[in-house]
């Protein structure tokens, strides 16, 4: 079919994979309490696609300037954020591989102790003046999102005895309809807490292992910076350019 | 299709606020003073299993405008585009579980060829615990053409008022209310989309 120009007619779009347990985690996973009483009990309904879901919010929100890509100096303090410097970038693709151009990435992690700047974070971590933790780019032409930022440290949580979170940073995507809206976790390799992360594991195999970026030399900076890359791959196709209709909106 | 390569979703868990809800990237308020349209405001409350406030949800809207067109490239009907107007929103619950919106009620939107979808809004729903985010929609209980819809039409009809907002008119202004359940009596019902 065709996506270009012309009113979706349609109702069903073949492309579209809903409800894939191969990728996406139940929602109940007993392993992860805080799902056992905030999981629907009963299963979700099978509707078509329709314009309300095959639009959306994406190719509208574009607010963002370049200094908030760089969680190293984005607290507007004048200082540098303390932490081993990274470097994360990758890819965001629709399901056929495309790139998603100017779409929106908001991103959020803890410092390098392993602490948010956050009202409910109490655990007794240092914080850090420099550092808000937050960050957000929009992807460009190729679908490529850069951030600079420190690598975060694990932390404690109460799920379960002794049990902390492995590194990570969370990514907030829209590409470019309602059904390709994406919130996920990017881990770092060669992390021993993988394997004791309920929240992690509760992905199945092999699309838990795409959770975890990898170790890029060729974006490693010279006496500056760690990289790491790693590609977002969204529901969904590409459908159009992004342009605005028309006018500008606020 | 192979859907080996898509990304998996994982949980927003506590601590989104200060960058999803940064003021810039609030979005309650929907509407600016020329927006067309009737102004409604929606105000609910999201519940967990227990029948526990949820404090620390989050729902994102996305909706059409006032003629049942979206903000998008692909919707390419002949209506009008309001240049005031996104239709999305996002807000967090807050420490009793209540979320709300300032928008306008939307146009109704085609289905096919022939028929139309009576108007709604989408609804989204992330919060820690929440592996995946649950996909909603709300439909307004003063609205004839509810009953022809062709999505609420697959919906068991005992489940169907879980997607009805009830409309109030409070100091003049109009209020639909539209609380969530997670999990148990009276759950919401979620599409699989």
């Amino acid at each position: 079919m065709s996506w270009k120009g012309t009113a979706v007619e349609s109702t069903t779009i073949g492309t579209i994979i809903r409800g894939d347990r191969e990728v996406f985690p139940p929602y109940l996973y007993a392993a992860y309490r805080a799902s056992n009483r905030r999981s629907p009990n009963l299963p979700l309904i099978e509707v078509p696609l329709t314009l309300s879901e095959l639009t959306g919010p994406g190719p509208a929100i574009s607010e963002v300037t370049p200094e908030d890509a760089d969680l190293t100096r984005n607290a507007g303090t004048g200082g540098e954020a303390i932490g081993q410097r990274i470097i994360v970038t990758g890819r965001v693709l629709d399901e056929h591989g495309r790139p998603v151009p100017n779409t929106l990435v908001e991103i959020w992690q803890a410092n390098a102790a392993g602490r948010y700047l956050h009202r409910n974070d109490h655990w007794p971590a240092p914080l850090d003046p420099n550092f808000l933790g937050i960050g957000r780019c929009l992807t460009d032409e190729h679908g490529v999102y850069r951030f600079l930022s420190i690598r975060p440290g694990a932390y404690p949580w109460r799920n379960h005895p002794n049990a902390w979170r492995p590194s990570h940073i969370h990514f907030s995507l829209f590409g470019p309809s309602l059904a390709s809206r994406l919130i996920t976790q990017m881990y770092f390799p060669d992390d021993p807490l993988h394997a004791l992360d309920p929240i992690m594991n509760a992905v199945p195999e092999p699309a838990r292992s795409r959770l975890i970026a990898t170790y890029a030399h060729d974006v490693t900076e010279p006496e500056w910076a760690l990289g790491y890359r790693w590609d977002i791959v969204l529901r969904g196709p590409q459908a159009t350019p992004f342009e605005e209709p028309e006018g500008e909106v606020r | 299709m192979s859907t080996a390569r898509l990304t998996g979703a994982q949980t927003v868990g506590p601590f989104f606020h200060p960058a999803l809800l940064r003021e810039d990237a609030r979005r309650n308020v929907l509407v600016q003073p020329e927006t067309e349209g009737e102004r409604i405001r929606i105000e609910g409350c999201v519940y967990d299993g227990d029948g526990v406030p949820v404090p620390d949800a989050m729902v994102e809207i996305w909706q059409a405008n006032h003629y049942g067109r979206h903000r998008h490239p692909l919707d390419q009907r002949p209506l009008p585009l309001d240049p005031t107007f996104i239709g999305f929103g996002r807000c967090g619950t807050d420490d009793a579980g209540r979320y709300w919106f300032e928008t306008i009620k939307p146009g109704p939107v085609s289905f096919d060829g022939e028929r139309s979808q009576a108007p709604h809004i989408c609804v989204l729903v992330f919060a820690r615990g929440l592996l995946n985010h649950l996909v909603t929609r709300l439909y307004f209980a003063d609205e004839p053409a509810n009953a022809a819809d062709p999505v609420l039409q697959r919906v068991p009809p005992e489940r169907r008022e879980t997607l009805i907002a009830q409309r109030a008119v409070v100091d003049g202004a109009v209020v639909y209310r539209f609380d969530i359940v997670l999990q148990g009596d009276g759950e919401t019902v979620f599409f699989n989309i």
